[in-house]
């Protein structure tokens, strides 16, 4: 395994591109948690975002990996385009006569995709640590690691949404045309739902419980919009005599489900690569 | 004798068309092989197979006693396939340190095999700036790592400006003379004519050939005359042993005649002479490779 992540890190630390996007990704996630903290002063209204209460723990894990998600999307530009670009150099067909099995290739990707995944979290641990530790109105150490799913739940649905890139990396051997295809997959599944929802199912409950298996879908499951469950927000919600109730939870039927994605994104990767010509 | 490759039948299909039919072949070490065979004739095809790129349809190979999965027994066979394929970012050294890497050996002869092709001068710079030529000398040096049981060449001169095929052809010569059994696939008659012991003749993905170049073609070669009767001369040819396929080339006006038997020269303008026919042209040719090669591969047409 080390020497498979070896190999695919000397590919991919020579890459300008792939630092900068790198460097853009986690630089973002600082930046993030600075300007949430800057006070701002606009025509004399003081206001800090830190004070609506988003980075009270344990509150701000979910908040915090909800927002951090959206930045996915420089590393799965990483992960596309370092499985197409070993169709665009061929440096796959060079890889496989040097001596390395198809397998191999994929597992060595595949290990990237959690490495990736894994520091994104640790990362984003970290970040959200220091931040509620300042902002938080609670810091007991039982209120601190409480709702700590949310990590886990983050990692999976990275580990699900980087497969995919990396699936569709090799089945499109483009990088551009593989985000497009992402673009177009993720326009195709919200139709679908809406569809499911409107026209021919019509009850939203049932529809959840269909279109949580799709691959987007299930992985945006994982992690919910937590801003009706700001104060804020309820409270709003409370004076126009409206209830919110939605379930942030993390349920483990829904990990399985995106774990399920990822096994077949691998695997199919690998089934596309074996059935090819190269 | 070790064997280090062993073809049984292969066979690629790809859709209707059948690119390498029912192929054998072996490859025993110390030789030099040469796969010779128009454009089109399978030849990148057979050896995708068996450096684990393409998916036969049937039949099988195995490399060296078959008792390794074929991408471990690559890990001791250097090979380049059509153009050479490096990642542009990286420079020189870098790329020969990934195939280090992938190849599980150590990467202290990185320098020597840049030596050896003649690139050590260029070894920070980045792929993308190398031209044809240093790239194809790259990839060479690249296969050369592991100091491989076995060299596998497809069209290593394709492209390249005179030159650099020079300069390829002289670092395969060199690379002959240490005993690396090389195997090198062509459509270039004269380069497998200069560099190779062995050769295996496919067209249309059918083995035409497989032996000693020189044992190619079992005739004694072939004469060329003319005299002022060739009537006359070509009458005294028809009635004698020693010749066979006799023909009177209407542009040049000479008469070619294959041998059936060794014979010198001097003795045949004798007998000649004796009869009354005194020849103004003689040569006893050799087919060459290209020669016979056309030879060959009209038959099976």
């Amino acid at each position: 395994m080390l020497r498979l992540l070896n190999i695919e890190f000397h590919k991919l630390k020579y890459s300008r591109s792939t630092k900068v996007l790198s460097i853009i990704y986690f630089g973002l996630f600082t930046l993030i948690a600075l300007f949430a903290s800057i006070r701002f002063n606009i025509l004399g209204l003081d206001f800090q975002l830190a004070d609506q209460g988003i980075f009270n723990f344990p509150y701000i894990w979910h908040f915090n990996t909800y927002f951090a998600s959206y930045l996915k999307i420089f590393l799965a530009i990483v992960i596309v385009s370092m499985m197409s670009n070993e169709y665009s150099n061929r440096t796959l067909k060079q890889n496989l006569i040097d001596g390395m099995s198809k397998k191999e290739f994929i597992l060595s990707k595949f290990y990237t995709v959690l490495v990736f995944s894994v520091i994104s979290t640790l990362f984003i641990f970290i970040v959200s640590l220091v931040l509620g530790l300042i902002f938080s109105d609670y810091t007991e150490f039982s209120i601190i690691f409480s709702d700590l799913e949310f990590m886990l739940a983050y990692l999976v649905k990275l580990i699900g949404f980087f497969s995919f890139c990396m699936f569709l990396g090799i089945l499109v051997k483009r990088s551009a045309f593989a985000l497009g295809f992402l673009f177009v997959w993720w326009i195709f599944e919200s139709i679908v739902i809406g569809i499911l929802r409107f026209q021919i199912i019509g009850d939203s409950a049932k529809t959840a419980a269909i279109t949580q298996f799709f691959p987007l879908e299930s992985m945006a499951n994982l992690v919910k919009q937590p801003i009706t469950r700001l104060n804020v927000v309820q409270s709003a919600a409370n004076q126009l005599q409206t209830d919110i109730i939605s379930d942030y939870a993390v349920h483990w039927y829904q990990i399985l489900i995106v774990l399920a994605w990822t096994a077949i994104f691998v695997w199919g990767s690998l089934k596309l690569l074996k059935k090819r010509d190269l | 004798m070790k064997t280090i490759l062993t073809l049984n039948n292969l066979t690629k299909r790809f859709g209707p068309l059948t690119a390498v039919d029912n192929l054998s072949f072996k490859i025993e070490k110390g030789n030099v092989y040469g796969i010779l065979g128009p454009n089109g004739s399978g030849k990148s095809t057979t050896l995708g197979m068996v450096l684990n790129v393409v998916n036969k349809t049937s039949g099988d190979f195995f490399w060296f006693d078959g008792n390794e999965s074929t991408h471990n027994a690559l890990k001791k066979v250097g090979a380049i396939i059509e153009r050479p394929n490096f990642y542009p970012y990286m420079t020189a050294k870098q790329n020969l340190n990934l195939v280090c890497k992938i190849k599980n050996v150590k990467n202290a002869k990185i320098e020597e095999k840049l030596a050896l092709v003649g690139l050590l001068d260029r070894k920070n710079s980045k792929f993308r700036t190398f031209s044809l030529g240093m790239k194809q000398r790259l990839a060479i040096a690249s296969a050369l790592l592991n100091d491989p049981e076995i060299l596998i060449l497809d069209e290593p001169t394709n492209g390249l400006d005179p030159q650099g095929i020079h300069q390829i052809r002289e670092i395969i010569r060199k690379i002959a003379a240490m005993g690396t059994t090389i195997l090198l696939a062509s459509h270039l008659l004269d380069e497998v004519e200069k560099v190779c012991s062995h050769v295996i003749i496919i067209r249309k993905g059918v083995k035409l050939y497989s032996g000693r170049v020189d044992e190619m073609n079992a005739s004694h070669g072939y004469v060329e005359l003319k005299a002022e009767n060739n009537d006359a001369l070509i009458s005294a040819l028809e009635n004698h042993t020693w010749f066979e396929n006799i023909k009177l080339d209407p542009e040049t006006n000479l008469v070619k005649a294959i041998l059936t038997k060794p014979i010198e020269a001097e003795n045949l303008n004798k007998m000649l002479f004796e009869k009354g026919i005194i020849l103004s042209h003689l040569v006893k040719r050799k087919e060459s490779l290209e020669q016979q090669f056309l030879e060959l591969t009209k038959q099976n047409a």
